[in-house]
């Protein structure tokens, strides 16, 4: 196996967690596209650590997979209270801060 | 002989893989269902299981089992069930704006790409690869990354705390 099949899976990965992040309007769907970048990460991770034959990359894998989880429970509670209050998730209705 | 067997092997199971990977992506970002969105998300996750099993690293595999299709999914659903009144395909899901999605994505894409492969194009990944036992990454995780894993601890501590306030009804 390639080390660059792995880093390029993670490079298409990331692109299009992006490209949902920009494209997309619901809340609940930008973070499932965070949800594909986070993961790209950590197969880019994986690959370098069996490329450098360490357990370091193991480590920071497990260490993104805890911090994603508490991402997705701060960020739908944050989605629920803005529902709650609005009646809508959609990013582009929310500019009280707008100058 | 074995060897070679076994590694073609590896790269039809990671073209597979890959492909299906890609492509359940791509309808995350498409489809116009929420619900259809998280299912496909879960293929997503899936394969990346199975590639980092292919990368000789089970600990991280069963442990993106159990956290990301077992809690990350269920919570997701939850979130569509309460902020939704009904279930089914929905339009007005992009914003506006979202054909500048692909140019960004693509160009982003071209820069990683030409980066990745001339650094390092064909260079093999070791053919017969050492697994990394359990317990090595326990050394690591209570050896010299100590200090991130507190810092993760009182992280998941303030989410679990913030969670609760922000999602309490007064």
């Amino acid at each position: 196996m390639l080390t660059s099949q792995f880093l390029l899976l993670g490079a298409i990965l990331f692109c299009i967690g992006v490209y949902g992040v920009i494209a997309r309007k619901n809340a609940v769907l930008v973070l499932m596209s965070i949800e594909l970048i986070l993961n790209s990460v950590n197969i880019n991770l994986l690959a370098f650590a069996l490329r450098n034959g360490s357990a370091d990359g193991h480590t920071f894998a497990l260490y993104i997979i805890a911090v994603a989880a508490a991402e997705v429970g701060v960020g739908l509670a944050l989605v629920l209270l803005i529902y709650r209050n609005r009646r809508s998730i959609g990013l582009d209705e929310l500019s009280e801060m707008r100058g | 002989m074995f060897a070679a067997e076994l590694l073609v092997a590896q790269n039809i199971g990671f073209a597979v893989i890959a492909l299906m990977m890609i492509v359940a992506a791509l309808r995350v970002v498409t489809t116009s269902n929420v619900v259809h969105a998280a299912l496909w998300l879960v293929v997503v996750l899936g394969g990346a299981a199975a590639q980092y099993i292919l990368l000789a690293a089970e600990f991280v595999a069963v442990t993106q089992v159990l956290v990301y299709i077992g809690a990350v999914m269920v919570l997701f659903l939850f979130g569509t069930m309460l902020t939704r009144a009904r279930i089914g395909a929905e339009r007005d899901l992009n914003n506006a704006y979202w054909r500048l999605g692909i140019p960004v994505a693509g160009a982003l894409f071209a820069a990683m790409a030409i980066a990745l492969v001339s650094s390092f194009g064909d260079e093999q990944l070791p053919a017969e690869p050492e697994v990394t036992s359990v317990q090595q990454i326990s050394d690591q995780i209570f050896g010299p990354y100590l200090l991130p894993f507190w810092a993760l601890s009182f992280v998941l501590l303030a989410a679990i705390i913030g969670a609760i306030v922000l999602a309490r009804k007064d």
